[in-house]
């Protein structure tokens, strides 16, 4: 008899999630992670004495409320803030507001307004059809069996259903990008860039790729399966990874931190457990990878233990990122111009034009550090007094456009790009500059190097549409068990991807128990 | 008041009455009429220009030289149109190319070889691993290009009718696609999602070889080469042939002119009429059908079948009464995306100008060259055309079909045509100046002469076309020169317009031929030909266009 | 940078000068780009002196990629499906190599040069796939297709006269084996391997030995009856000694575009090359799963009634075409009529009575011949001395 049915790579939020499943089903599972923490991206740190901030992560406003039903986090002391509004931040202080179908200020006229109920209204009737696509594994397109025909039969209904005209939209703007749709759809320039930005956070593409519907689509989807809004969490993000190792245990998961490990183990033709950096062997009948499937496959297994078409399809998986984050500590409350205090709690976002986005996107592909930026910005300190000392705040804000490895190298990029940024917000909130205390950029190689993300990309691999549902991340390992016997894929590498919706793990998982692969 | 006898108005009504009118002798409009004519219909085709030809002409703009001053080669020109068609008897004869090349910066040059074992060794000379994936990426390639190949004479399915007819077609249709296998099903969906640059890579290492292929996945295109759904466009530049060498690229004799012109011939042996310096102002509408069409200076035409080949924006907000059309096609017309990306220069010269690195008698002199050797390059003149100005470091398609034709110029004499990316439809957002054009034209002179010590001395006369002047003399709106962006949300039954997808406009007897349509730009008579088949299905009269060769 | 692109045009091999003057009927093919001789002067007699004294063919195209570094033996056990471990050292075997889906790319022979040295020798090209495949190991792959050139030397008098030019003791070398002599100071590999299945070698030289090695072969064999041999006359002993050519009988995978039209190592009767006991090699899941559920053809070999070569035939089972023939010939020592084919399962075990649908022209005038024919073990051919351990001298 092996150690355990299962070991789980990685005690993130997905990690975490498949466990609780599976041993809610009576399973023997271990969950490993090398940090000191559970949460993974969703972990909360404190990067200068008393402030605290999460590495990734920011916003929890995507995740399938089965889940939340399924495990009863609420129950097991998961607190979210209220929805926030969405603040578009104008330089002149007369911010456009988004709050739900609801859309003010910036001079936004009835025209628009209107349109944008219409447009919500379409999204979330397209997020709709994708919920059958969402919960469940992707179906495959030639090899189907019963279960995924039957996935099929009920996307192509639910299109049909929806409608010609909705039908023909979706499949007309489904693959194609946001810049166009949005000129479609709107005429204020500032709507348009900030519906945009949502559609292009955590990739590296800008609001002219084509694509980028599909990444707002991949939001949307997500957005309707929460149904929270926008929140965070009350106590940080790793309130909610501390919350799943508490449910994950109480289900009977073991779960051990401060385990890194080393490489999985193959025995014949299949996988036979791990071994961890401290020498430890550990067999299991399934090893579940929560990793991103190049550090999965490349770095845990090792090319040399698959077939070289699969290794092929590793090197071309593409996890290029653009993303960074902003961390400062503040001495006391920022002014933002136009904003009274109890709004410094909302989502504030500041973004140029969409040209003006395509323009700040243009050296980041050249490895050269930008002038103009993008912000999400969160003051979670504001609702949530425990993450900062006491009348000081934290700011954390996600921040496009970066490059990886810029030509000058990142110790002369980080200081010129801070000052950068805190130049920029200081258009919006005056004197901000002299309230910081402490900061932090987080930058997609330094995901790398401490949480292990292959390109430091949040969804663990573009979630560009060929590498989505039925291939993701690559054929041959679309629905969560990977080309490699004995090997799963659990996280946002897996389908639907990233954005904290919790979904790889519990498909997953359930797609594990359906097959009876621990049986 | 004298009254004209009402025998004359009567004449006058018999004269100008037609079974069908076609607007626009471009070569799909041309091919239209000529299938509808072939089966016995009355047809005029009415152009706004002098001279026929839309986007396939050939002008003596400098004494002595010819210009196929917009398209310029052939390759996607259907070869079932062609033989059924008689257009050789017309006087059409492709003759195909072999050689191209991308001269790099260095002073080297990356040249492309028709032979396999040539090309091979062109190859391995800058990498020995990219020769050898070559082969794979070939395979690869041609697999996709024999999926959509097919398809080309057909018209495309509407998913959302419930139709026999477009059920059936789309089974056909997606069970081509499950006979791949799941993996190579899969692996075609990337195709067509993915950017020319990410696919190239996933083959490729050296930079030159890289940028002398991802080119084809930019012309004509308002995207760069890391822009998704550039892969896709390959396909537009590999699925064509020359007797039955798929891939291969030729140029007409005489110029693109001699396609216009033996189509227009093969029209007029059918008894078709053709009608010059006829500028349509409206279609004719009456109680939801059309009656004919009213040209600026009040002459009438009467059909009651009318085709529009001009583009889809032209069609629905210039030449019909809003009125006469449902919200919907209006919307969609205004929305439809057509934004031009592309310039050209046709310059005579002196004599054949000498490239860095190449021997002026090297074969590789008579296909296309290039300048931009490397993706970075390509991706930096598509930032440009974003930010609303022509590409300082244009990406250029270079041709001299002299060195093939010898009816473009004198003996011993030139004619280059360069095909260039990007240039926007406006500039900074305002219309395009003589200056502004000045300035276009320098940026592509100095390109090449960066790379020719006596190209600049060589020129004799140049026509420099921008958007503004493709449009204005052309009527392709915006300077498209696909008549119509090629992406997945304007393709196949997306093109133009969800829903109009199958030639069929909104209003009776109103119909679309041009390449707004399936299966889009390139010089194919596809659009024209399939446009057709529907018409006479329509009128049930017997059809007279073929269907597609079997492709093996 | 020379103006000219003529050093990319067509290639010689360092033979060529000493090729070209022996090759009376200026009858030339091309091979992998390189200009080589379809024939001499007769390929009927050429043949025979494969068969009879000694035939020399120019191997210099072939590509031969030298493996290095610690993990060259587990990187080749990956690439093969067969156990390279079990490949001794001054050892040659032959071996396939197949894609994910367990479909043939490529055959090609490995050498064994000392403990963690070995080099592939391939008739297509292989860089890619071989580099692909050195993700995960440490090894270093040199394409060495232009330092290394090569003679075939086969025949019953091939052994005397390479004894003759200084490989001594050769007869005592036993077949798949290799012995390192020198040559003019430079280095002279012989193996006993070769394409015709009798006894024969093949004998690697640095380039710049080429011309003197031709020169002393023909002249030191000149007794024993050396001759040139072209393609032709190669491919003739080849089809008659049972031997598999890519691109003839089988597609390399990677290169193949329509569905279907590949073929795994069962397909091509190589299953004694499929060694399941290896932990992993490329294809090893999909070849399991086929083992299983079957395979869709079998490679035959057609004993064909009369004498026309059943040449591009299909095969028929009564009405039914189920199958096609990839080579054919008409094997002059055998004195048979053979043809490889590809027959649909569950047709064509050993023992299946077919008929070949062969299409034959004299004079212009084409006749349609329904030919029956039989599925053999093993081929017709089968020379003793091709094992013979001394060598026999003629």
């Amino acid at each position: 008899m092996t150690d355990y049915d299962a070991v789980i790579i990685g005690a993130g939020h997905n990690g975490l999630i498949c466990a609780t499943y599976l041993a809610k089903a009576g399973h023997r599972v271990l969950v490993l992670d090398g940090r000191s923490e559970p949460g993974g991206c969703a972990s909360t740190r404190e990067f200068a004495t008393g402030f605290k901030v999460s590495d990734c992560a920011q916003w929890f406003s995507q995740f399938d409320r089965s889940i939340n039903k399924d495990l009863n986090l609420d129950g097991a002391g998961l607190k979210l803030s209220n929805a926030k509004t969405t603040i578009s931040l104008q330089p002149d202080g007369d911010h456009l507001t988004l709050d739900g179908d609801h859309i003010a200020g910036a001079g936004v006229d009835p025209v628009d307004q209107a349109a944008y109920r219409e447009f919500r209204k379409m999204m979330q009737r397209f997020a709709k059809l994708m919920t059958h696509l969402y919960r469940g594994r992707p179906p495959k397109l030639v090899e189907h069996n019963w279960r995924d025909r039957f996935t099929l039969m009920k996307l192509g209904l639910g299109l049909k259903m929806m409608g010609r005209e909705y039908m023909q939209d979706m499949m007309r703007i489904v693959m194609i990008n946001i810049y166009d749709v949005m000129n479609e759809h709107f005429k204020h320039d500032a709507l348009k860039s900030t519906i945009a930005l949502d559609a292009v956070t955590g990739t590296n593409m800008g609001p002219r790729s084509p694509n980028t519907v599909y990444s707002y689509l991949h939001r949307a989807t997500g957005e309707f399966l929460s149904q929270t809004g926008t929140t965070q969490v009350i106590g940080g993000m790793g309130a909610l990874g501390a919350v799943l190792a508490d449910v994950a245990t109480k289900q009977g998961a073991t779960l051990q931190l401060d385990s890194p490990v080393a490489s999985i183990t193959k025995t014949d033709d299949r996988v036979s457990g791990v071994t961890l950096d401290s020498g430890e062997a550990i067999s299991a009948k399934l090893v579940i990878s929560s990793a991103d499937p190049k550090t999965t496959f490349r770095d845990l297994l090792g090319y040399e233990k698959m077939e070289v078409g699969m290794a092929r399809r590793v090197e071309h998986y593409r996890s290029r990122s653009g993303t960074a984050k902003l961390h400062l500590a503040l001495s006391s409350l920022p002014q933002f111009t136009g904003l009274t205090d109890r709004q410094l709690g909302e989502r504030l976002v500041i973004t140029p034009s969409m040209d003006g986005m395509e323009r700040a996107l243009n050296p980041m592909k050249y490895n050269e550090i930008s002038t103009q930026h993008t912000f999400d910005i969160s003051i979670p300190s504001v609702a949530d007094a425990s993450l900062a000392p006491a009348n000081q705040h934290v700011l954390t804000a996600i921040v496009h456009y970066v490059p990886y490895a810029p030509d000058m190298g990142w110790e002369a990029a980080r200081p010129q790009l801070l000052t950068t940024l805190l130049a920029e917000l200081e258009v919006y909130a005056p004197g901000i500059g002299s309230l910081v205390t402490a900061s932090e950029l987080i930058v997609p190689s330094d995901l790398e190097a401490s949480h292990g993300m292959a390109g430091g990309n949040w969804n663990h691999g573009e979630l560009s549409i060929d590498q989505a549902l039925m291939m993701r991340p690559f054929p041959g390992s679309t629905q969560y068990a990977t080309a490699v016997d004995g090997l799963y894929l659990c996280g946002a590498g897996a389908h639907p991807g990233g954005g904290l919706q919790g979904l790889p793990g519990r498909n997953a998982a359930k797609e594990i128990l359906k097959r009876g692969a621990l049986s | 008041m004298a009254t004209s006898p009402p025998t004359l108005e009567l004449l006058e009504t018999v004269v100008n009455q037609y079974d069908a009118i076609v607007i626009g002798a471009g070569h799909n409009g041309l091919t239209n009429g000529a299938y509808l004519a072939k089966a016995g219909l009355k047809v005029a085709v009415l152009e706004r220009n002098p001279y026929i030809g839309g986007a396939t002409v050939s002008r003596e703009l400098h004494k002595g030289w010819y210009y196929s001053n917009c398209s310029y080669v052939s390759s996607l020109l259907r070869p079932e149109i062609t033989r059924d068609l008689e257009l050789p008897r017309h006087g059409l004869q492709v003759v195909p190319f072999g050689g191209g090349a991308t001269f790099m910066r260095n002073g080297d040059h990356f040249g492309n070889y028709s032979d396999h074992d040539r090309h091979y060794r062109e190859l391995a000379r800058h990498s020995k691993r990219d020769a050898n994936a070559y082969d794979r990426y070939s395979a690869d390639t041609s697999l996709q290009t024999k999926l959509i190949r097919p398809y080309l004479l057909r018209t495309p399915p509407d998913p959302t009718s419930l139709k026999p007819r477009d059920l059936r077609d789309l089974l056909e249709f997606a069970r081509s696609f499950m006979n791949l296998g799941e993996e190579k099903l899969l692996d075609t969906i990337k195709f067509w999602t993915a950017s020319v640059g990410d696919y190239l890579n996933e083959y490729f290492e050296t930079d030159v070889i890289k940028a002398h292929m991802a080119g084809s996945g930019i012309i004509g295109t308002a995207l760069g080469v890391y822009s998704p759904g550039t892969a896709y466009v390959l396909l537009h530049h590999y699925m064509g042939d020359v007797d039955g060498n798929v891939g291969a690229w030729g140029f007409a004799r005489g110029g693109m002119g001699a396609i216009a012109s033996s189509l227009s011939k093969s029209f007029q042996s059918f008894g078709g009429e053709i009608i010059c310096d006829a500028n349509v102002d409206e279609i004719m509408v009456k109680n939801g059908s059309v009656t004919g069409v009213a040209l600026k200076d009040g002459t009438e035409y009467r059909a009651p079948v009318v085709v529009s080949n001009l583009d889809p924006k032209r069609t629905f907000l210039d030449i019909i009464n809003p009125s006469d059309l449902p919200k919907d096609v209006l919307k969609k017309a205004r929305n439809f995306k057509i934004r031009g990306s592309s310039g050209k220069l046709n310059i005579a010269l002196d004599g054949l100008p000498v490239f860095h690195g190449l021997d002026p008698k090297n074969k590789l002199m008579a296909g296309d060259l290039h300048f931009s050797d490397s993706l970075e390059r390509q991706e930096r003149a598509y930032d440009d055309w974003k930010a609303g100005t022509w590409s300082k470091d244009p990406y250029l398609d270079m041709m001299i079909p002299s060195l093939t034709d010898p009816t473009m110029a004198p003996p011993g004499k030139h004619m280059m045509s360069v095909f260039v990316q990007y240039a926007p439809p406006k500039v900074e957002g305002r219309e395009w100046t003589d200056e502004d054009k000045d300035g276009f034209e320098k940026s592509v002179i100095d390109q090449i002469s960066n790379y020719s010590p006596n190209f600049r001395d060589l020129i004799l006369h140049c026509e420099t076309r921008t958007p503004r002047e493709i449009e204005a003399e052309v009527g392709l709106t915006e300077g498209n020169i696909f008549m119509g962006e090629l992406t997945f949300d304007q393709l196949l039954f997306n093109r133009p317009f969800p829903g109009y997808a199958q030639y069929r406009g909104p209003i009776k007897g109103m119909y679309m031929c041009s390449s707004g349509t399936h299966p889009g730009g390139g010089v194919m008579a596809a659009p024209g030909a399939n446009s057709a088949r529907e018409i006479l299905s329509d009128l049930k009269r017997p059809n007279t266009v073929p269907g597609e060769y079997a492709d093996d | 940078m020379s103006l000219a692109s003529r050093d990319t045009m067509l290639l010689t091999t360092p033979f060529h000068s000493r090729v070209a003057a022996m090759c009376d009927l200026n009858d030339w093919g091309n091979w992998m780009g390189y200009t080589t001789p379809n024939a001499y002067f007769d390929v009927e007699l050429e043949y025979f002196a494969l068969r009879s004294t000694t035939g020399v063919f120019d191997l210099s195209p072939m590509n031969k990629y030298r493996v290095t570094g610690p993990d060259a033996q587990r990187y080749l056990n990956r690439l093969v499906t067969r156990d390279i471990a079990k490949l001794g050292i001054n050892r040659v075997g032959y071996a396939i190599w197949c894609d994910d889906d367990g479909q043939v790319m490529d055959d090609g022979t490995i050498f064994r040069l000392g403990e963690s040295d070995y080099r592939i020798c391939s008739y297509q090209r292989a860089d890619d796939w071989l580099a692909w495949n050195t993700l995960g190991f440490d090894v270093t792959i040199e394409n060495e297709s232009d330092t290394v050139v090569g003679l075939a030397v086969q025949g019953p008098t091939s052994c005397t006269i390479l004894t003759l030019l200084g490989c001594t003791d050769l007869n005592q070398l036993k077949p798949f084996g290799m012995a390192h002599y020198t040559f003019e100071g430079k280095p002279l590999m012989v193996s006993r391997t070769g394409f015709t299945g009798d006894l024969g070698y093949e004998v690697w030289v640095p380039p710049e030995s080429a011309e003197a090695l031709w020169d002393q072969l023909f002249e030191l064999g000149h007794d024993y009856l050396i001759k040139p041999i072209g393609g032709s006359a190669l491919e003739l002993a080849r089809i008659e000694a049972g031997f598999l050519q890519a691109n003839t009988d089988f597609m390399p995978s990677e290169e193949v575009v329509r569905v279907g039209r590949t073929r795994s190592p069962f397909e091509l009767g190589l299953a004694w090359l499929v060694d399941f006991s290896k932990p992993l090699f490329n294809g090893r899941a999909a070849l399991l799963k086929e083992q299983a559920n079957g395979s869709r053809f079998r490679f035959a070999l057609l004993d064909v009634h009369g004498n026309k070569p059943a040449e591009h035939s299909f095969i028929l089972k009564g009405d039914k075409q189920v199958g096609t023939v990839t080579s054919a010939a008409w094997c002059p020592t055998a004195k048979a009529n053979l043809a490889y084919a590809q027959i649909e399962m569950p047709h064509g075990a050993v023992g299946d009575e077919l008929v070949a649908e062969i299409y034959y022209q004299r004079e212009l005038h084409w006749t349609r011949l329904l030919a029956p024919c039989k599925v053999i073990e093993g081929p017709i051919f089968k020379s003793a001395k091709r094992w013979q351990t001394p060598a026999p001298p003629y």
